[in-house]
């Protein structure tokens, strides 16, 4: 045997020193910005088989010897996940960019407000989970080991295999420190890493591939016989547990998406969302060919080994048996590989949540703060990482001293899987459902972890080791319904389901109950809506990752802001005084700032601030920012209503104007048409009066024509005084100049003067009235009521077209005010014109019959003044007027009725 | 002589003083006193002149104008047109519409007579 141990470390270490130049080189491209191949699909499909561990390596094959087909649900789970949730890892790696998140833990917390508290218990959980897992890569290494050294005739006393541990422990955190800390720029992607792992799961894919193919076609002698033997082994009675079966593969699916490891490697180090699209199918088939000869291997091992042999380790001693040491090298290597790359991301990625959740809070706590200010925070971040990465390895090993270093490595993983799982409710709940909230989040962790804790970490920590053996079995206190694999008296589950079940149920009852009973606060609200909206908040995931792209998007943005021509000018002056070519330079900080500055002329500081960060892709914008730019936008509206109650203002007066303009036109063309009508109305007279005077002037007249003539003349001099009397009435009663004389009168004498005035007694009009009705007292103006009569009967006598005219007066009293109708038996008024009656120069017919129009006019404005009313009173068959006075009545000084205003 | 005018006004004051002027003048005197149907009487009548008061019950003197100047056998009837509402618009309207002559009243008796004579050629 040449395989010593000392060739193997030989071969370890020179194996390492290998990635290490790979990774030099590759961080040496990608910093020469050569780094494009960095980028591609395939390497970042080959980095995420760190979901292929050492457990898969060796393990798989210890699963299969042991359970059959059943290894293959850790494989089921993430293939669905990838072909099926393609869609689901594209809006984590979407979230992941723009929020920049760094890990997991980072994800939960900034969800759910950025609440350190979750960040902290995530962490923790990530943690507890890790340990079991680097448990059992030490594991897996060490019994590679001592598999080797077995094997090994010429061996030296076989060490400890917890001394082989401790060192396999102590060379990966070196290994990682060097490896995952040697950035000093602590957010930066890990280009090194990633291609390293990449090479390595070329290594162990290659290195079972070539197991199996040794197995099938060497061993075994082809595909016929292996299948042969496949029907002849243990594993063909193996029967399917549908309910295991459905649980791991909902676990491993649950743990594809929770791991901090596959958090880092899928989304973290993700450069390019495209490459997703590669993986989605490149992944599956990298996970089935990682499968392939699982069951072969496993076959023929449990064939040709002896019984007792750890079917764990079958992929290396089935070659060592075979004397083929170099295969069972590379078989080695494979192991390895599988190890150390899944060691050393999820140590970086457990560190980095360790360093920021947990250590750098604390550190910032205690000091104050001052470094900050000073400026070697980037130094304590690399510390907290290392000291972070050297307690990971360190709790992995006392994990491993623990649990005895004896179980089966695929149930130690599982146990890993389970606890990781907890953080999938609260994880799918914030990026699908906005009503999550912080409190939900932590009660359903709360009670996945705990019921993770009782259900599986503390029982597999051994039989009796925490949780003493009497409790196992009855109930803590007797209470048989909390035992730890039979809650709530649910006996007979296989003990990892029961865990599954319980866990997710709870967890998630816990997570949606806590969600739907508080309510989220506002930066809660404000990332919810960035989470599960990822795509509509960012279109552009590309934008940060070159100068030239940022520059036009700024610019784009800039435009709309400042407009075209402004904001062409301000990027061509800084691309010229740059020295650059065109118009788009670089986006130097300087210019950021006096962007920003000239933005927030138009739109406020704050929103200027956040719309820069936002295409410089500079974190997410934090609630300060929206705070202030709402405080902004505030503002604008408080002065645009300030405006806008101005603009109404105007708008009023405006109307108010217009309205007055149209008064006084109308008012003017009302004053034209009473001129012209007054007019006319001198001026008919006048020429009767003229030219009679004038033929009266002529000789030659006869005594009777001269008589006839002056006559004339004298009754157009007195219908024009008439006229220019009801003229200055009209004028003093629209005025409210008149003197009313109240005094108390009987309205009967009122009508007796009236009817006589009128000129009634010639027999041409019949006046029914009925006396005892009209012996009231009037409390009035006498005359000016008279006056009032006078023109309703000498209306009635010059119009009513009757052959014999009757005019009925009629009077009524309700107490406070009296009513005096005037109905004659004539055909009435039409009623197009009984509005107009009553306004001057208004003639209702065709006819001649003496009078300017202005009688009624006279009468509304007297009847006003003594505060009663005259109306016309349709369907009466006549004409028909209602005069209605007050009994006592009180002189009225409101305003003339004529007068509109 | 023999020349015939036709005297549409409503104030009966004014058309006895028309019509003892013109009458005395020799002139054959017609009157109407409504404007429903002047333009009918007109053409009835076929005077040698109408003169036309504006301010008419039933249709307005500027109307019946219209009318007799799109009439064939009234287009170049003189029209003599008198107004109580001396103003300037009135005039304008009176000549736009065709009105031989337009006078304002009150009148002077020699002018309206100078006013027909000049108009119908003795």
């Amino acid at each position: 045997m040449i395989a010593t141990l000392n060739l193997l470390i030989a071969v370890c270490l020179g194996y390492v020193a290998l990635l290490f130049l790979v990774a030099f080189l590759a961080e040496r491209a990608a910093l020469r910005g050569r780094g494009a191949w960095l980028r591609s699909p395939v390497v970042y499909t080959l980095s995420l088989s760190i979901y292929c561990t050492a457990w898969t390596f060796y393990g798989a094959v210890g699963y299969a010897a042991r359970a059959g087909l059943e290894y293959l649900t850790i494989y089921l789970g993430p293939t669905l996940v990838m072909i099926g949730w393609w869609w689901l890892l594209r809006k984590l790696v979407r979230i992941g960019r723009t929020q920049r998140l760094t890990s997991v833990a980072d994800l939960v917390s900034s969800r759910y407000g950025k609440s350190p508290a979750l960040a902290i218990f995530v962490t923790l959980i990530a943690a507890m989970g890790l340990m079991p897992y680097i448990a059992l890569q030490l594991q897996s290494v060490t019994e590679s080991f001592t598999t080797f050294a077995r094997m090994d005739d010429s061996a030296m006393t076989l060490e400890d295999p917890r001394a082989i541990a401790f060192w396999v422990a102590a060379g990966l955190a070196l290994f990682t420190i060097l490896f995952g800390t040697r950035n000093l720029d602590a957010n930066e992607r890990h280009h090194g890493v990633v291609i390293a792992i990449a090479v390595e799961a070329v290594v162990k894919l290659f290195a079972l591939l070539a197991v199996g193919v040794f197995v099938v076609w060497w061993v075994a002698g082809g595909v016929g016989p292996m299948l042969e033997k496949i029907d002849a082994s243990p594993i063909r009675t193996w029967q399917m547990d549908g309910g295991r079966w459905a649980g791991l593969t909902i676990l491993s699916a649950a743990a594809f998406l929770t791991l901090p490891r596959m958090f880092q490697v899928m989304v973290v180090e993700n450069e390019d969302e495209g490459a997703l699209r590669t993986a989605s199918w490149a992944f599956p088939l990298y996970l089935m060919l990682m499968s392939l000869f699982v069951v072969p291997i496993a076959v023929v091992g449990l064939e040709m080994m002896p019984q007792g042999a750890n079917p764990d380790m079958f992929v290396l001693s089935v070659p060592l048996s075979q004397g083929q040491d170099m295969l069972a090298l590379l078989s080695f290597l494979g192991g390895f590989s599988s190890a150390t790359s899944m060691v050393i991301v999820a140590a970086i990625a457990l560190a980095t949540m360790l360093s920021n959740h947990l250590v750098m809070p604390l550190w910032l706590r205690f000091t104050g703060g001052g470094a900050v200010i000073s400026g070697d925070v980037r130094g304590v971040v690399i510390q907290a990482r290392r000291i972070s990465i050297i307690s990971v390895m360190g709790f992995g090993y006392l994990y491993y001293r623990l649990s005895g270093g004896g179980t089966a490595l695929a149930s130690i993983g599982l146990v890993s899987f389970v606890g990781l799982a907890q953080v999938l409710p609260a994880m799918m709940g914030g990026i699908f459902w906005r009503g999550a909230t912080r409190i939900g989040a932590l009660v359903g962790l709360g009670i996945g972890f705990v019921l993770w804790l009782w259900c599986m970490l503390l029982p597999s920590l051994g039989e009796g080791s925490i949780i003493p053996a009497h409790v196992m079995a009855h109930g803590p206190f007797g209470m048989g319904w909390l035992r730890p694999y039979a809650l709530f008296g649910i006996d007979g589950l296989d003990p990892l389901v029961h865990a599954i079940l319980w866990t997710l149920l709870l967890n998630t009852a816990g997570f949606v109950l806590g969600s739907l009973v508080t309510f989220p606060t506002p930066l809660e609200r404000l990332q919810g809506a960035q989470f599960v909206n990822v795509f509509q908040h960012s279109n552009n995931p590309q934008s940060w990752s070159g100068g030239i792209a940022q520059s036009e998007d700024l610019m784009v943005m800039a435009q709309r802001i400042l407009g075209a021509s402004e904001a062409q000018a301000l990027f061509q002056d800084e691309a010229a005084r740059q020295g650059l070519k065109g118009y788009l330079p670089e986006p130097t900080p300087d210019f950021l700032a006096l962007l920003e500055r000239r933005l927030s002329g138009s739109v406020g500081a704050a929103t200027a601030h956040a719309m820069v960060g936002q295409i410089m892709g500079a974190a997410t914008v934090s609630v300060e920012d929206l705070l202030a730019v709402a405080d902004e936008t505030a503002q604008m509206m408080e002065y645009s209503s300030q405006l806008e109650t101005k603009s109404e203002e105007l708008v009023r007066t405006a109307r108010q104007l217009r309205a007055a303009n149209e008064k006084l036109t109308k008012l003017s063309v009302q004053k034209d048409a009473f001129l012209s009508q007054i007019s006319h109305e001198l001026r008919t007279p006048m020429t009767s009066i003229r030219a009679f005077s004038e033929i009266l002037r002529d000789l030659g007249l006869n005594p009777d024509e001269q008589k006839k003539y002056a006559g004339i003349i004298h009754d157009e001099a007195i219908r024009l005084t008439r006229l220019l009397d009801d003229l200055l009435d009209l004028s003093v009663l629209e005025n409210g100049q008149v003197h009313l004389n109240v005094r108390s009168c009987v309205l009967a004498e009122v009508l007796d003067h009236a009817q006589a005035a009128a000129g009634a007694q010639d027999g041409t009009l019949r006046i029914r009235r009925r006396r005892i009705s009209e012996e009231v007292m009037l409390t009035t103006d006498g005359d000016r009521l008279s006056q009032v009569f006078i023109n309703l009967v000498a209306n009635a006598r010059k119009y009513c077209d009757a052959s014999a005219p009757v005019l009925t007066i009629s009077v009524r009293s309700d107490g406070a005010m009296l009513t005096v109708d005037f109905v004659d038996n004539g055909s009435g008024i039409p009623a197009e014109a009984q509005d107009m009656v009553f306004e001057k120069f208004s003639r209702v017919s065709d006819q001649k019959a003496g009078g300017a129009g202005l009688g009624l006019a006279i009468c509304r404005e007297i009847m006003a003044r003594l505060g009663g009313s005259v109306g016309y009173l349709p369907g009466q068959g006549g004409g028909a007027f209602r005069v209605s006075i007050p009994i006592q009545g009180e002189v009225t000084m409101s305003q003339p009725a004529s007068t509109q205003s | 002589m023999g020349k015939r005018v036709l005297v549409i006004e409503d104030e009966p004051n004014i058309i006895e003083a028309i019509n003892f002027i013109l009458s005395r003048d020799g002139w054959g005197v017609d009157t109407h006193s409504n404007g429903h149907d002047a333009v009918d009487v007109v053409l009835a009548k076929a005077p040698n002149l109408v003169i036309l008061d504006v301010m008419l019950p039933g249709r307005s003197g500027y109307d019946i104008l219209k009318d007799l100047r799109a009439h064939p056998q009234t287009a170049q009837l003189p029209v003599l047109m008198l107004t109580a509402r001396g103003q300037n618009k009135d005039r304008d309207m009176a000549q736009r519409l065709g009105a031989s002559r337009f006078m304002t009243k009150p009148f002077s008796n020699a002018e309206v007579l100078e006013a027909l004579r000049s108009l119908v050629p003795q």
